[in-house]
């Protein structure tokens, strides 16, 4: 029988990587979660906790997959809990994936937001040149410096990170870096993840430029699937339509950077 | 005469016989145009409640290997009051707008907040599975049915619809309760209280234990309640429960609905399936050389 994607699939954590002191690599087996296409997400069930969508994260090994998670609140902490021989259900993949140009190309991710940025890495082509930025508040929060140049050993390609409290690599917000490569680069697509403000402005650089953006929008999810509403951005649901959107449709959001629902679907500013 | 798919649920006139079933994707202004644009009748929007509800926590929703969904979401919805300020602006779109409440008091509290708004009815949630002292715990009631509708339908001039389930009370003395306490129609039905356990981790996999089957499953169930509905009573009823073809609205409109509602089908086939339906049903008149859609409610009661 075909397996029903969207039934909770039980799977065991076989490792887990300690990326920074609160982020946290668990990896499993699943053929369809280790082929998925970049910025494809799952939901996470952490039985007796909660269920999380979290974007599906690569492993280096073949026939796995990983997600990658900050503690935060109860549910990605229950998650980033969970040890080695330990059980979780996953289901999905859901969502869309990310359009990738060939060329001249800027990745940008702000925390875990590089998680679906490195599953494009492995989708680059030899040729494209790639420049890959990343955020992180201090030296202690960066990871996935070394995952990305070794995805791109193969590549013309640059790592850059910011620092907000300049602890490594350029000092400030991320942003003003984005700014300042499309300014001086002719990028053929610009991808970005993280936090809503560090999106809003690096798709405005871009797209003020006509340069081709996306990015990867996050809501507070509870289905998924297309039913329960709660991630809706204006008139598009993040689950359905998104994650990933471009930079063209989501100048005409009104709520993109601006605004997002809470569990009762209250409208609250950033 | 080329067929018309407008439908008339006693007062309510609709241009399509197709809406959003409340519970769905239904908290956004925006979201509500985008449907109608696809086709959508009516959206009702989700159940709303005197205060701001955040529901519960995941996992809300889960997939039954075989077909259909179990979901516990809980109810969540910004409350009335905070709905009703976002949907003032709305010039477009039939809105029937779903309340949930305990008491007569909290039912006529909200449709006064919703006096400056464009509203094409209200939709009682006397059915809801899964959150206690609302919903189905109401509609097993009675008594509390016979005042909860008398009090709405005194506090408005709008169309008030009932919106039942299978309680512990038989729905057939629910529907009877609110038609004697002057309700406007039906909708049948709403989710059927279900649970899911995960063998591997042996525990309920939703975390209210207890949800709402709704899907493909329970599709020849609500048939049956909207059948026996319209043969014991002369009430304008519409369909809802596991639809997900032209057919299967076309079976619903012969079993005696005026219209129909699309839930977990949304979810599944996503928001082109509005137009999808409509055009089935329009293609089916065509053949069978209806020009409306009351020509054919209730036909199969005939036989």
């Amino acid at each position: 029988m075909q397996r029903n994607l969207n039934h909770t699939k039980i799977v065991t954590i076989e490792k887990v990587i300690d990326e920074t002191p609160t982020v946290r690599t668990l990896v499993f087996s699943d053929d369809i979660m280790a082929n998925v296409l970049p910025g494809q997400f799952a939901m996470v069930w952490i039985p007796g906790i909660n269920e999380l969508p979290m974007s599906i994260m690569i492993s280096q090994e073949s026939g796995k997959a990983a997600f990658t998670v900050r503690k935060h609140g109860p549910a990605s902490t229950g998650l980033f809990n969970i040890e080695a021989g330990q059980q979780i259900g996953i289901r999905g993949p859901y969502g869309n994936s990310f359009d990738l140009k060939e060329g001249k190309l800027l990745l940008v991710g702000g925390g875990t937001g590089l998680v679906p940025m490195m599953r494009l890495l492995t989708f680059v082509k030899p040729t494209d040149d790639v420049t890959v930025l990343i955020g992180a508040k201090s030296k202690d929060e960066v990871f996935f410096e070394d995952l990305s140049n070794t995805l791109l050993e193969n590549n013309p390609h640059k790592i850059l990170v910011s620092t907000d409290d300049g602890s490594y690599g350029e000092k400030g917000f991320v942003t003003d870096l984005v700014e300042k490569l499309v300014s001086e680069n002719q990028y053929d697509g610009v991808y970005v993840c993280g936090p809503e403000i560090m999106m809003y402005k690096t798709v405005q650089s871009a797209h003020s430029r006509n340069i081709f953006v996306q990015a990867s929008l996050e809501r507070m999810m509870k289905c998924g699937v297309g039913i329960c509403g709660s991630c809706c951005v204006g008139e598009d649901l993040v689950c359905k339509d998104g994650t990933i959107f471009d930079g063209e449709h989501l100048s005409t959001n009104k709520e993109f950077g601006n605004s997002h629902r809470n569990k009762a679907g209250i409208l609250e500013n950033y | 005469m080329e067929p018309n798919i407008a439908t008339s649920i006693g007062q309510i006139q609709l241009e399509r016989p197709v809406m959003l079933a409340s519970g769905i994707l239904g908290i956004s202004l925006d979201v509500f145009n985008r449907l109608y644009r696809s086709g959508a009748g009516a959206v009702v929007t989700k159940s709303l409640s005197t205060e701001p509800w955040e529901g519960y926590p995941n996992p809300t929703i889960f997939s039954v290997n075989g077909g259909g969904w179990m979901n516990a979401v809980g109810l969540s919805n910004p409350g009335a009051p905070n709905f009703a300020k976002m949907i003032e602006s709305n010039q477009d779109v039939p809105i029937i707008v779903s309340l949930v409440g305990s008491i007569p008091a909290d039912f006529e509290l909200m449709i006064k907040q919703f006096e400056n708004c464009k509203v094409t009815a209200y939709e009682l949630n006397l059915s809801c599975p899964h959150v206690a002292k609302v919903g189905l715990e109401v509609g097993d009631d009675p008594e509390l049915v016979k005042e909860i509708v008398s009090t709405a339908k005194n506090s408005t001039k709008v169309p008030v619809i009932a919106k039942v389930g299978l309680g512990t009370t038989h729905y057939l003395k629910t529907v009877g309760t609110a038609i004697d306490s002057g309700i406007d129609a039906i909708t049948a039905i709403n989710t059927v209280r279900a649970m899911a356990i995960d063998v591997e981790t042996q525990r309920p996999i939703l975390s209210n234990k207890f949800g709402g089957l709704s899907g493909t499953p329970i599709k020849p169930i609500a048939l049956r309640c909207v059948y026996e509905i319209s043969s014991k009573y002369d009430i304008p009823i519409i369909g809802c429960g596991g639809i997900s073809s032209w057919e299967d609205a076309v079976e619903f409109f012969l079993a005696g609905a005026s219209a129909i509602q699309l839930g977990s089908a949304v979810g599944d086939n996503w928001i082109n399936i509005f137009d999808d339906i409509n055009k089935g049903i329009l293609q089916y008149m065509k053949k069978k050389n209806y020009s409306t859609v009351q020509e054919m409610v209730g036909l199969a009661k005939k036989s």
